[in-house]
C-alpha cells in the first residue's frame, strides 16, 4: 500500500510537474479544438476526467485478470464504454454543452492522455491509479480552462459568457478561430518551459550543470 | 497483469467478457438516457416553435399528404420525415401562422432552422437556427447577431428573400453579416427553397382548427 505522501505525490504531479498538456504535450487535439471559450474547456475537462477516473478505477481493479497480450484492446473497450456513457449523459443532462463540444466528446476515446495513464499505471494499486488519474484530470482540466479563458477574453471579450469590456471592445476574432488556439497554446508552452528551465537552474545552483538537462 | 503466458482461449474469453459487459452497460445507459434526450430535443423544438411564432399559445403538428395538410396522428413521432409543419394558435384558438422547419448546406455543415410564417400577411415573423456548425466567431453570428436574427421578425417573401450588403431598403431584404456572408446567404437560401415548397400548400385564410 502506498503512504499518504506517495498518494499526494501521484496526485500533485499531474497538475504541474507532469501536466499532460503543458509538459507531456498529450491530448493537444481537444486542447486546441474546443477551447474557444472557458466553459467549453471546463466541460471538456470534466468529461475527460470522468472517463479517466472511471477507466483507471476499472483497469487497476482488473489488472490481475487481463492477459497482457490483450491489455490494450481491453483498455480501449473500457475507455470506449465510459466515453459513450459520458456522451449519452451529456446529451441527456446538458444538451447545450453537448452541442458545443460536438464530435469531440466521442473523440475522448482516442485521447492519448487516457490510454497513456492506463499503460503507465496498470500495474499499480487502485488507490495509486485513482490518485494519478485525479491529478492528470485536474491538470488537463486546468490546462483547457486556462487556454479557453485566454481565448474567450481576447476573442469574445467575455468570460463564461459574461461581457467584460462593454461595447467599445473590438474582439480579436482570430483568438476564437483555430489559429488562436495554436497561438495561445504555443505561448503558454513557452511560459511553462521557461519556468521549468528557471527552476531547474535554481535547483542545480552551480553554473557548470546548467546545460546538463536541456529543456525544449 | 499476470506473468504467465495466457493462451488464446484465455485472451478470447477476456475480450469476449469485456465486450459483453461493455455492451450491457451501454444498453443500460442508452435505455436510461434515451427518453431524456428525446424530451430535450422535443423541448428545444417546442421552445423554438413558440419563439418564431410570437403570440402563439398552442400548436399542432401537420403533414402534407395527398394535396392537403392533415394533423399528425396522436402518438406518431413529431416531424416524421422532416415534412411536418406546425400551426400556431393564439389564446382564442385563431391560427396565427405556421412554424416551418427547414435545412440546407451552410459553410461547414448542414444548417437546421425553423421559421415562422404568417400566410395572411405573407410575411416571415421569426427565425431560429436549431443546429449548425458554422465558424465560431464568424459564421455562428447567424445565431448570435441580434440585428441579423431580428431582421427575420418582419420580412416580406415576395418574390423571395434577398441578401444585401448594407442598408436594406425593401421589406424583403436582409443585411448580410459582415464576415459571415456565406452563412447569411445559406440561411436565406434555405428559407427561399423551403418557401418554394411550402407557401403554396399553406392556406392563407383562417380555417377551422383541424382537431
Amino acid at each position: 500500500m502506498s503512504t499518504p505522501a506517495q498518494t499526494y505525490e501521484e496526485l500533485a504531479k499531474g497538475i504541474w510537474r507532469e501536466n499532460p498538456v503543458f509538459v507531456q504535450l498529450l491530448g493537444l487535439c481537444p486542447a486546441l479544438a474546443v477551447t474557444n471559450s472557458a466553459i467549453n474547456g471546463l466541460a471538456m475537462g470534466a468529461a475527460t476526467a470522468f472517463v479517466l477516473l472511471g477507466s483507471s478505477l476499472l483497469v487497476s481493479s482488473l489488472r490481475n485478470l487481463i492477459p497482457k497480450q490483450v491489455r490494450i484492446t481491453s483498455f480501449i473497450i473500457v475507455i470506449a464504454t465510459f466515453v459513450t456513457v459520458a456522451d449519452l449523459s451529456l446529451q441527456a443532462l446538458a444538451p447545450a454543452v453537448h452541442k458545443e463540444l460536438g464530435a469531440f466528446v466521442a473523440l475522448i476515446v482516442v485521447n492519448c492522455v487516457i490510454l497513456g495513464r492506463q499503460e503507465a499505471f496498470a500495474r499499480h494499486s487502485v488507490g495509486a491509479a485513482l490518485a494519478d488519474a485525479a491529478g492528470m484530470s485536474l491538470g488537463f482540466g486546468l490546462a483547457l480552462l486556462s487556454v479557453g479563458t485566454i481565448r474567450e477574453v481576447l476573442g469574445s471579450g467575455s468570460l463564461f459568457g459574461v461581457d467584460l469590456f462593454g461595447p467599445h471592445f473590438e474582439p480579436w476574432v482570430v483568438m476564437v478561430l483555430p489559429p488562436g488556439g495554436f497561438i495561445t497554446l504555443g505561448l503558454m508552452l513557452a511560459v511553462f518551459a521557461h519556468l521549468r528551465a528557471r527552476r531547474e537552474r535554481a535547483r542545480k545552483g552551480a553554473a557548470g550543470t546548467l546545460e546538463e538537462r536541456r529543456v525544449a | 497483469m499476470t506473468q504467465r503466458e495466457a493462451g488464446p482461449a484465455r485472451m478470447m474469453s477476456t475480450l469476449g467478457i469485456a465486450g459483453f459487459c461493455s455492451g450491457l452497460a451501454l444498453v443500460g445507459v442508452y435505455l436510461i438516457t434515451q427518453p431524456r434526450i428525446a424530451r430535450n430535443q422535443a423541448e428545444a423544438l417546442e421552445a423554438a416553435i413558440f419563439r418564431v411564432l410570437p403570440g402563439a399559445r398552442s400548436r399542432e403538428a401537420l403533414v402534407f399528404q395527398r394535396g392537403e395538410l392533415v394533423p399528425v396522428q396522436a402518438g406518431a413521432a413529431d416531424a416524421s420525415g422532416g415534412e411536418a409543419v406546425y400551426a400556431g394558435y393564439d389564446e382564442a384558438g385563431r391560427r396565427i401562422g405556421f412554424a416551418i422547419p427547414a435545412e440546407g448546406p451552410g459553410f461547414q455543415d448542414t444548417i437546421e432552422l425553423i421559421y415562422g410564417y404568417d400566410p395572411a400577411r405573407r410575411r416571415i415573423v421569426g427565425m431560429q437556427v436549431l443546429e449548425s456548425r458554422e465558424t465560431p466567431g464568424l459564421g455562428d453570428k447567424i445565431i448570435k447577431d441580434q440585428d441579423f436574427v431580428s431582421s427575420f421578425s418582419d420580412l416580406g417573401v415576395t418574390p423571395e428573400v434577398v441578401v444585401v450588403r448594407r442598408g436594406r431598403s425593401r421589406d424583403n431584404e436582409v443585411d448580410a453579416i459582415s464576415g459571415a456572408t456565406i452563412s447569411s446567404n445559406a440561411v436565406v437560401k434555405i428559407i427561399n427553397d423551403s418557401n418554394a415548397r411550402w407557401l403554396e400548400r399553406l392556406p392563407a385564410a383562417e380555417t377551422e382548427p383541424e382537431r
